[in-house]
C-alpha cells in the first residue's frame, strides 16, 4: 500500500482528502483496523502439541491464524483475533488452549 | 424545431427517460407514479431504448438495484410515490452517502396514513433530509424539463448526488397538457455520457463500495456530502442556463411571479403555483400588489437567494402541502423562516398555511383567503395566527 493509500484510511485524513462516498479504491486494508482489543478470551498456541494439521486455519472467522510461506502455522495474530475460540474447539490435539484475557 | 406534443405528466417523465436512455431502470408500480415505469417498459419491449428494465418485488429492491447499477458504473433511474418512497427510505440515505447520482421521478402522493392515493407533499418532504437533490415541477413541461436536467446536475463531479424530480400526483401526473419536447439527438447531446471516476466494473481499478465507516471517518464523509449539496446550487444554475440556451425555457432556483412591486407574497410549490398565478392576475387587475414565489429547488435550499427575494415584502404566506406535526408549521415554512432569521431578514410578517392534504382540492377561492389575509396583515401589521389550516372543515 502506498503512502497516499495509507493516508486515505488514516485517522488524520481530512474531509477534503477522504475518498468520495467512502469507496475503498484498493483491496486488503482490513489489517489496518485492529480489533484485538474486542477480545475477552484468548487462544494460546501450544507449539509442542501442534501437529500442523491446519484445521484451525480455515475455521478462523478472521485471518488470525498465522501461516508462513512453507504452509506451517506459526502463531496467532492478536491484533485481530477476537477470541471466539473456534480454533481451540476444532483442534484435535488440544494444541490451542483457551483462557481468559489478562490471566 | 422543438416537438409540440400533448401528454400526461407521467408520460412526459417517461419520455424524458426514454430520451436519456439510461443503463438500468428498476421500479415497482405504485399509484400515481405507476405509469412512468409502465410507459418505460413499453419502450423497452419495443426496443427503442437499450435499458435493462428490472422488475423488482418492492421499492426497497428497486432503489437497491439502482444503487448496485449506479455503483457498477451505469446510469440508473426509478420512479415512485408515497409509501413506495417510504419503503425506499433506508436506501435513499445509502444512495446519497455513497454519492450515486441516481435519478428518481417522484410523483407526489399522500404518505399513509390514513390510506390515501391523492396528492400532497408528505412523501418527498419526509425525504428532505435524506441527501437527495429535490426539484419541484409546476406542470408537465417542468416535470419533463427537470428530468432532462437531473442527470447533468447529479452527475457533475462537484456534486455526485441523487436527484428526485417531484410533480403533483394526478393533478399533473394524469392531466394531459400541451408541451414542447426536445428532439432525441438534442437530449442525447445535452445529457451526454456518464463517466464516473470510480466504478465497480472497472477491472483496471477495482474498488469496494459501502464499507463500514466508523468514528474515525464517517464524520468526514458527512462533511464531504454536505459540501456536495452546497456545490449543487451553482451546478443547477449552470445546467439550467445551458438548458435555457437550448430550449428557451429558463429555470432558476425559484420562480418569481409579479413580485417586483408586490407588498405581499405567497410561496408555494408545484401545481398550486399555477392556480396561485391565476389569482395573482385577478388581484393585479384589481390593483392589489400581490406576488408569488415558486421554489423549484428545495434541496439544496437556496437560503441566500430566497431570503433576499423575500426581504422586500410586508407579509408572506408560506404554503405547505405537508405538515411537520411539530405543532408549529410545515416543512417549507420552518425552513424559510429559519433561513430568514439566520440572514437577519426579520421585517416581513410570515404566516403558514397547511393546505390540500390528502388531495383536497385547492381552488382559487381558497387562495383568495390567503391573499386577503396577507393584505390585511400588510395594512395592520398584526398577525393573529401563524400556523393555519386552509380549506379544512371547521
Amino acid at each position: 500500500m502506498s503512502k497516499k493509500e495509507l493516508k486515505t484510511v488514516s485517522n488524520t485524513v481530512t474531509w477534503k482528502e477522504i475518498t468520495e462516498g467512502g469507496i475503498m479504491p484498493y483491496a486488503g486494508n482490513a489489517h489496518l483496523f485492529k480489533t484485538g482489543d474486542w477480545r475477552s478470551m484468548k487462544p494460546i498456541w501450544l507449539q509442542e502439541k501442534c501437529k500442523q494439521c491446519l484445521l484451525c486455519f480455515p475455521v478462523c472467522p478472521d485471518s488470525s491464524i498465522l501461516v508462513n510461506e512453507e504452509g506451517a502455522m506459526t502463531g496467532i495474530d492478536f491484533d485481530h483475533c477476537k477470541g471466539c475460540g473456534v480454533c481451540a474447539k476444532v483442534c484435535p490435539f488440544k494444541a490451542i488452549d483457551f483462557v481468559e484475557e489478562g490471566k | 424545431m422543438a416537438i409540440r406534443e400533448r401528454m400526461s405528466g407521467n408520460e412526459a417523465m417517461a419520455v424524458a427517460m426514454k430520451q436519456i436512455n439510461p443503463d438500468v431502470v428498476a421500479a415497482f408500480p405504485i399509484t400515481p407514479s405507476t405509469e412512468v415505469p409502465q410507459y418505460f417498459s413499453t419502450f423497452v419491449a419495443d426496443g427503442v431504448v437499450d435499458t435493462e428494465f428490472v422488475a423488482v418485488e418492492s421499492e426497497h429492491s428497486a432503489l437497491s438495484a439502482c444503487v448496485g447499477a449506479q455503483a457498477a458504473g451505469g446510469r440508473a433511474m426509478t420512479a415512485t410515490s408515497a409509501n413506495g418512497l417510504a419503503l425506499m427510505w433506508e436506501i435513499l440515505y445509502i444512495a446519497a452517502c455513497s454519492r450515486l447520482p441516481i435519478v428518481m421521478a417522484c410523483v407526489n402522493r399522500t404518505l399513509s396514513g390514513p390510506l390515501n392515493i391523492h396528492n400532497d407533499h408528505s412523501d418527498s418532504m419526509g425525504a428532505r433530509d435524506s441527501g437527495w437533490i429535490q426539484l419541484y415541477s409546476e406542470n408537465n413541461q417542468e416535470a419533463y424539463d427537470n428530468m432532462l436536467m437531473a442527470n447533468r446536475i447529479g452527475e457533475h463531479p462537484d456534486v455526485m448526488l441523487p436527484v428526485m424530480v417531484c410533480q403533483d400526483g394526478f393533478i399533473t401526473s394524469h392531466a394531459i397538457e400541451n408541451l414542447e419536447l426536445l428532439e432525441d439527438d438534442k437530449v442525447k447531446a445535452f445529457v451526454g455520457e456518464y463517466n464516473p471516476k470510480e466504478y465497480l466494473l472497472n477491472k483496471e481499478n477495482p474498488i469496494s463500495v459501502g464499507p463500514l465507516d466508523l468514528q474515525a471517518h464517517c464524520f468526514e464523509h458527512k462533511r464531504q456530502q454536505a459540501q456536495a449539496m452546497m456545490n449543487a446550487k451553482k451546478v443547477i444554475l449552470e445546467v439550467s442556463a445551458e438548458f435555457a440556451k437550448l430550449t428557451g425555457r429558463s429555470y432558476g432556483l425559484f420562480e418569481e411571479y409579479m413580485t417586483e412591486d408586490a407588498d405581499v407574497c405567497m410561496v408555494v410549490l408545484n401545481s398550486t403555483a399555477g392556480t396561485a398565478k391565476y389569482v395573482v392576475d385577478q388581484y393585479r387587475a384589481a390593483g392589489k400588489k400581490v406576488g408569488l414565489i415558486k421554489p423549484r429547488v428545495f434541496r439544496p435550499f437556496p437560503v441566500d437567494e430566497l431570503t433576499a427575494a423575500l426581504s422586500k415584502f410586508k407579509a408572506i404566506a408560506v404554503m405547505d402541502k405537508a405538515d411537520s406535526f411539530n405543532a408549529a408549521g410545515g416543512p417549507l415554512f420552518t425552513e424559510i423562516t429559519s433561513a430568514m432569521f439566520g440572514k437577519g431578514v426579520v421585517a416581513p410578517k410570515v404566516i403558514n398555511y397547511i393546505y390540500g392534504l390528502g388531495g383536497r382540492d385547492v381552488r382559487s377561492g381558497d387562495l383568495e383567503i390567503v391573499f386577503n389575509k396577507l393584505l390585511e396583515i400588510a395594512s395592520t401589521g398584526k398577525v393573529d395566527s401563524v400556523y393555519n389550516y386552509l380549506g379544512v372543515r371547521e
